[in-house]
């Protein structure tokens, strides 16, 4: 379904020191560093798979989601998403997948969300008895009826949640990528998005990839877990396998009982990745 | 039929946006007859000056009253219809351009979409009511041709704005977040077109030929409106506009590619 293929991507980001006489300085002269968010970073992933991507803070975990949403066109390298190069024919790729920004709204602030949804129908032209059906399937495991009628600014960060993951899937993508979903929820919205998404895997076999620090979340969701630092991958494997590579270099037993977050922290602090 | 789907997405943009706007009731009274105000203050002051002049150089009141009330039209469908472009740079900072990246829809129809402006319907207001007193002092012979000459004008002129503020936007791409400089053509031309560019002098009015091309929904099309020239092909310069809208376009299409391989 995913194949990712020996993909790079840097940026240029211009670098000065603190100070205003500085800043009057790089006027002038610029000093670039750059910056290798993503190096040579291969997977490939199954349909109907749940993958979990995780890595420290500035690993390039978005890099590699608007590169598999074709927001952003790497510097080398192949990728193919249900057969199709995500960064050309845009119109028809992004008909495919559905995109969750936890820290962005993609709906409008002032207007209730059902005319969002609404919005949505005719951006993707949806035919109007598919979208009836879809969205009273979404309305229901979401528990959408109360909110349908609210403007999006009025929701709270939970109820906004779960309108924003209904509104990437009113048009049934087969591919789903989530970044950072369950960011600033509290537990019960956590374990809604959480069981949403599961119950959307199993059902419509949508494969999915999230990221996430939310260490939970990888236990509850993630069947694989992708991780990446300081621009590469590290690791492949299942929970299990992240738990081993862990525990390895921990001193003595009581390593499987470790707090799943310690274990993370340990295990970039081993990496060196941090 | 795809463009009567987009059309039809327009319309919903657009309520959608209207709706927004009067969720705030107040703020949206104000705002459109605030901007109402303002506009028909411009021509208030055009009145005051011809209370001293005649004319300037060869040109009537009616004659400088038609030529503003043209120029503004355009300028107030122009933000009517282009203000997406105008606010490009909030769009690419708050990621809302991200986001039209995911939807499978032309992107200029979500920019020009998502920012359609309801409150330019004041000014718009006003310069119905200059262009109908600007039909009344001037002394044309209405006939197709002038008919068309006027409509060109006005429409020729709208693109105009249009592909400026497209022009700003796509310095947006490039990280150029100070789009004073740009300014100086929109609002200047805004500004300054109010009067036939030749009363400016000949420099300005070749800048206003040669580098963005005005003159081609005002001077030249007006020349022969006023019948002050016999030259009817004269009527046609403002088709030159999609000229100049379609490099505007192939500037953005570049924008967008550079976009998309740096990143925000």
């Amino acid at each position: 379904m995913i194949e990712f293929n020996d993909v790079c991507k840097s940026y240029r980001v211009t670098r000065r020191n603190s100070g205003f006489g500085n800043a009057v300085k790089s006027l002038f002269k610029r000093e670039y560093d750059t910056i290798h968010a993503i190096n040579h970073i291969s997977f490939s992933i199954k349909e109907g798979e749940m993958v979990g991507y995780i890595g420290p803070n500035g690993a390039g975990k978005s890099s590699t989601i608007k590169i598999l949403s074709g927001i952003l066109t790497p510097d080398s390298g192949t990728c193919l998403v249900n057969g199709r190069v995500p960064w050309k024919d845009r119109k028809e790729y992004v008909r495919q997948i559905g995109v969750v920004f936890g820290q962005r709204s993609q709906l409008w602030w002032d207007i209730p969300v059902m005319d969002s949804f609404e919005l949505l129908q005719a951006i993707y032209s949806i035919p109007v008895a598919k979208y009836r059906n879809k969205l009273d399937e979404l309305t229901q495991l979401l528990h959408l009826e109360e909110l349908l009628k609210t403007p999006t600014r009025q929701l709270s960060l939970g109820q906004r949640m779960r309108c924003e993951i209904a509104a990437s899937l009113l048009h049934e993508p087969k591919v789903l990528f989530l970044d950072e979903p369950t960011i600033g929820l509290d537990a019960v919205s956590k374990l809604a998005v959480r069981g949403f998404i599961k119950r959307m895997n199993e059902e419509h076999k949508t494969t999915v990839i999230l990221t996430t620090h939310d260490m939970q979340d990888m236990e509850a969701i993630a069947s694989r877990i992708i991780l990446i630092g300081k621009g590469q991958k590290l690791m492949d494997g299942t929970l299990e396998d992240l738990r081993l590579e862990a525990g390895t270099e921990e001193a003595g037993g009581g390593s499987l009982e470790m707090d799943i977050d310690h274990m993370i922290a340990g295990l970039y602090a081993k990496l060196n990745i941090m | 039929m795809k463009m009567r789907e987009n059309i039809r997405l327009y319309v919903k943009y657009a309520s959608a946006c209207t709706q927004s706007v009067m969720q705030y009731k107040l703020s949206f009274l104000l705002m459109v007859t605030g901007r109402f105000i303002m506009t028909f203050g411009e021509l208030i002051a055009l009145k005051f000056l011809f209370s001293g002049f005649t004319q300037i150089k060869e040109y009537t009141y009616g004659d400088v009253l038609l030529c503003f009330s043209v120029i503004q039209m355009s300028f107030t469908f122009a933000e009517l219809f282009g203000n997406g472009f105008k606010t490009f740079s909030s769009m690419v900072r708050r990621g809302e351009f991200d986001r039209m990246l995911l939807r499978p829809r032309s992107l200029i129809l979500q920019v020009i979409g998502s920012r359609f402006e309801v409150g330019r319907t004041g000014p718009l207001l006003a310069a119905v009511i200059t262009l109908v007193l600007g039909i009344r002092y001037s002394r044309i012979t209405w006939n197709l041709m002038t008919v068309w000459t006027m409509a060109a004008m006005i429409i020729g002129g709208t693109l105009l704005f249009i592909g400026l503020f497209m022009l700003e936007a796509s310095f947006c791409f490039f990280s150029v977040e100070d789009t004073s400089l740009i300014n100086v053509l929109t609002y200047g031309a805004k500004a300054h077109g109010k009067y036939p560019i030749d009363v400016y002098g000949k420099g300005i009015l070749r800048f206003c030929t040669y580098v963005i091309p005005y003159t081609l929904i005002q001077y030249y099309p007006l020349q022969f409106l006023l019948g002050k020239t016999r030259h009817w092909q004269l009527a046609f310069c403002p088709l030159g506009i999609i000229g100049f809208l379609l490099l505007c376009y192939f500037l953005w299409q570049f924008g967008v590619r550079h976009y998309k391989s740096c990143g925000s």
